[in-house]
């Protein structure tokens, strides 16, 4: 009894501890989960490190649909996509409406009176807007524009290549009869030059309808890209911009007959369809680094062009062949952020024949001469009658005066960092200030922490800002010196002094104005022209208001103290003194 | 009877995760952390950019990473790998790290710590008491910074 009680104990003793074996089982149960888990993170960052895209869908030189190339380079799309959203840092704005830098800037009017920019100008936008808001801006519907505009605002080219292969053949090459032909799989430069002048000839409106009569990819799909810049006065559905009550942009859609679509800015423009390598297609940087290259201005910076200098130069500068691929990833922006002009009096040109800074740039303009013989100019002052010359977003020359661009910084490098998706690393196709990704962007090579860095920044371009109010005040001391000169009679004879320094005075102002850095680019840079431009305003205000004011009739002597110097004769090195040194001035 | 089928079916299970285990570990190539191969810190490419740079360093021929970035005793070296080891895990599974990355004060003080173990005999005047990490500190690579490599400048 006593041994059977004690086996019975025992029994219960080393009988089941259920507690302990359930909580051991969904211990077990939980890790092995987590393992699984981790296991399938491990196997998917060592296949995203493996594959860096697939070639689902095939891609042509005339595939402008952003989106069919998004099948194959879905990071890369995704983060363009996003160039629709609205972004803001402390000088640069992305809600172009109802953003109007004519209120908040009041002397831009008196700067542009006279022409379109004085209408119409607001903050930029992101990417996907770009060719939305130039059909929407009023420079555009209230002032006839030529064709020449959608060399950067439309994925152009194979529109261009379209017309100039139509041209070259002697078909029909533009309007309701043009003839559809077959557009090869190949960049065709020639044709794309010809077809360039063709369309930049043509009126605004005229060459926006070509880009609906050529193929972009996508034949029987009708969705906008993203901004949704379809087709003329499409109104975007999903932007701040969209007007109240205004078509929606299916509708907009379905109301127009067209081929293709249009895009703005598209990955075909940058990339070669073949192996997604970097490359420029704009003719008219083709032709402006060119003419960059053929020059002797120092560009310390671009080395392919300094190389192809030193060479036999029996082939012209190509930035296709030449330029390293640091280089292509400054080029690709500079295809569009750039001074240049492209007006009704002759085809878009990149002025770089002498350089890059404003001065440069002027000189070239001065020299330059329409095919009538006359001076170069972009529009008659509407206030002073001057021949004034207009600056567009001088991004690339700006930066080519900065020390990031003598380091070999590329544009790219700080505006589409790379950023890490897994074991990936993309280069963000988000286009947009970097003061909006600071780690990504200048932690990169500054290891300083954020804000650190964006006080830098900032007081650049608080210092930038500041100047310019300084600069506006002048011009609009200036504008009125000239007015109250010219309402008292004075010749023209008399203003063109005036007028001329004005012409200077205020390309520089606009220069850095309509540049979208506010100094950063190169802020010495910025800092010098700033300073000509107040100099130059206030020349001409002094040049304008001595027209107007009575000479002293009896000019009489008071006594002065004359200027002493500070070293006594003794102590002062033995003169004659040098002024200079092989060629370099002593100081 | 009872007991020895749980204990089966629990040592079935515990094998099966323990095989699971071993699977990942070999998988995630967890050997490789034991040596002092410099491929190994790059198995997860977060690093590429410091290998490269490291290949084209001065000191490509003088230290590996492990020379510099680990204490050479045992215990403190093996503190330090699994220390890091687990950050390293635990930032790249979930993605959830300051980008570019930066060295931990930790780490800064084992990196000083190499520098003089062998420049010591060069600089002991200038870096004494740099083997605390302050604001006050003289560090070797605040000024040679690409001496190992040069991803971040």
């Amino acid at each position: 009894m006593a041994e059977e009680q004690a086996g019975s104990e025992t029994t219960k003793s080393r009988g089941v501890p259920w507690g302990a074996f359930v909580t051991i089982l969904v211990l077990c149960a939980v890790l092995t989960f987590g393992l699984a888990w981790f296991l399938t993170t491990i196997f998917q960052r060592k296949m995203e490190a493996k594959n860096p895209y697939v070639r689902l869908v095939d891609v042509t030189e005339n595939t402008t649909d952003p989106a069919v190339w998004g099948t194959n380079w879905p990071r890369e799309y995704d983060s363009y996509q996003r160039t629709v959203d609205v972004t803001r840092t402390r000088y640069g704005g992305s809600e172009a409406i109802p953003q109007e830098k004519l209120d908040r800037d009041p002397w831009l009017k008196k700067l542009f009176a006279g022409y379109a920019f004085s209408i119409d100008y607001r903050d930029r936008r992101g990417h996907a807007y770009m060719l939305a808001d130039q059909e929407a801006t009023e420079r555009v519907t209230q002032k006839p524009q030529p064709g020449a505009c959608l060399h950067c605002h439309a994925s152009i080219i194979p529109t261009y290549r379209r017309v100039g292969l139509a041209t070259m053949k002697g078909v029909p090459a533009t309007g309701p009869s043009a003839q559809q032909i077959d557009l090869p799989n190949s960049f065709e430069w020639p044709a794309v030059m010809k077809g360039f002048e063709v369309i930049s000839a043509m009126s605004y409106t005229g060459a926006h309808a070509e880009l609906l009569r050529t193929p972009d990819g996508t034949p029987h799909e009708t969705t906008p890209g993203p901004g949704g810049s379809s087709v003329t006065n499409t109104t975007p559905a999903n932007t701040t911009g969209a007007k109240p009550g205004g078509p929606t942009t299916q509708e907009a859609l379905a109301q127009q007959k067209h081929v293709g679509e249009a895009h703005p800015v598209s990955c075909v423009d940058c990339h070669d369809p073949k192996n997604m390598e970097l490359r420029v297609t704009r003719p008219g940087f083709v032709t402006g680094i060119r003419r960059l290259a053929e020059s002797d201005a120092p560009v310390p910076h671009l080395a392919s062009i300094e190389r192809w200098r030193r060479g036999n130069r029996k082939q012209p500068y190509d930035p296709n062949v030449d330029a390293s691929r640091q280089e292509m990833r400054s080029y690709v922006c500079g295809q569009c952020h750039v001074e240049y002009y492209c007006g009704p009096k002759e085809t878009l040109l990149f002025p770089w024949g002498k350089g890059l800074r404003a001065d440069d740039i002027e000189a070239f303009w001065d020299e330059h001469k329409f095919s009538s013989g006359e001076q170069f100019y972009d529009w008659q002052h509407g206030i002073t009658g001057a021949h004034t010359l207009k600056a567009q977003h001088p991004e690339f020359e700006t930066w080519s005066q900065g020390v990031h661009a003598r380091s070999g910084v590329a544009c790219a490098d700080c505006h589409m960092p790379y950023k890490r998706e897994g074991a990936l690393k993309v280069s963000d196709h988000w286009v947009r200030s970097p003061l909006l990704m600071v780690n990504r962007s200048c932690q990169v090579c500054h290891p300083y922490e954020e804000n650190e860095l964006k006080a830098r920044v900032y007081t650049i371009q608080d210092r930038t800002a500041k100047q310019i109010d300084r600069a506006g005040k002048a011009l609009d001391d200036m504008i009125n010196a000239i007015v109250t000169a010219k309402g008292g009679g004075a010749t023209p004879q008399q203003l063109a002094p005036a007028l001329d320094l004005q012409r200077k005075g205020q390309w520089r102002l606009d220069f850095v104005y309509a540049e979208n850095s506010m100094g950063f680019h190169a802020d010495q840079e910025t800092a010098r022209v700033l300073g000509e431009a107040i100099d130059y305003m206030r020349q001409a205000q002094i040049v304008a208001q001595n027209l107007h004011v009575t000479p002293i009739k009896n000019p009489t002597t008071f006594p002065t103290t004359p200027v002493q110097g500070v070293t006594p004769t003794e102590n002062a090195p033995p003169a004659p003194y040098k002024t200079e040194q092989n060629g370099q001035p002593v100081r | 009877m009872q007991t020895r089928k749980a204990a089966i079916i629990f040592a079935v299970l515990l094998g099966a995760m323990l095989g699971l285990s071993l699977f990942t570990f070999n998988y995630a190539e967890g050997f490789s952390y034991f040596s002092t191969d410099p491929m190994a810190c790059k198995n997860c490419h977060i690093m590429n950019e410091q290998y490269d740079s490291w290949l084209k360093g001065p000191h490509h021929g003088a230290a590996k990473c492990v020379d510099c970035h680990l204490p050479h005793e045992f215990v403190p070296k093996y503190i330090a790998k699994a220390e890091n080891g687990y950050h390293h895990s635990k930032g790249f599974t979930f993605m959830d790290f300051h980008e570019p990355i930066m060295i931990k004060p930790h780490n800064a003080a084992i990196l000083q710590d190499s520098c003089v173990r062998c420049h010591g005999e060069f600089v002991h005047e200038l870096v004494y008491g740099s083997r605390q990490v302050s604001q006050e500190a003289v560090q070797c690579v605040h000024c040679h910074r690409g001496v190992g490599h040069g991803a971040r400048g």
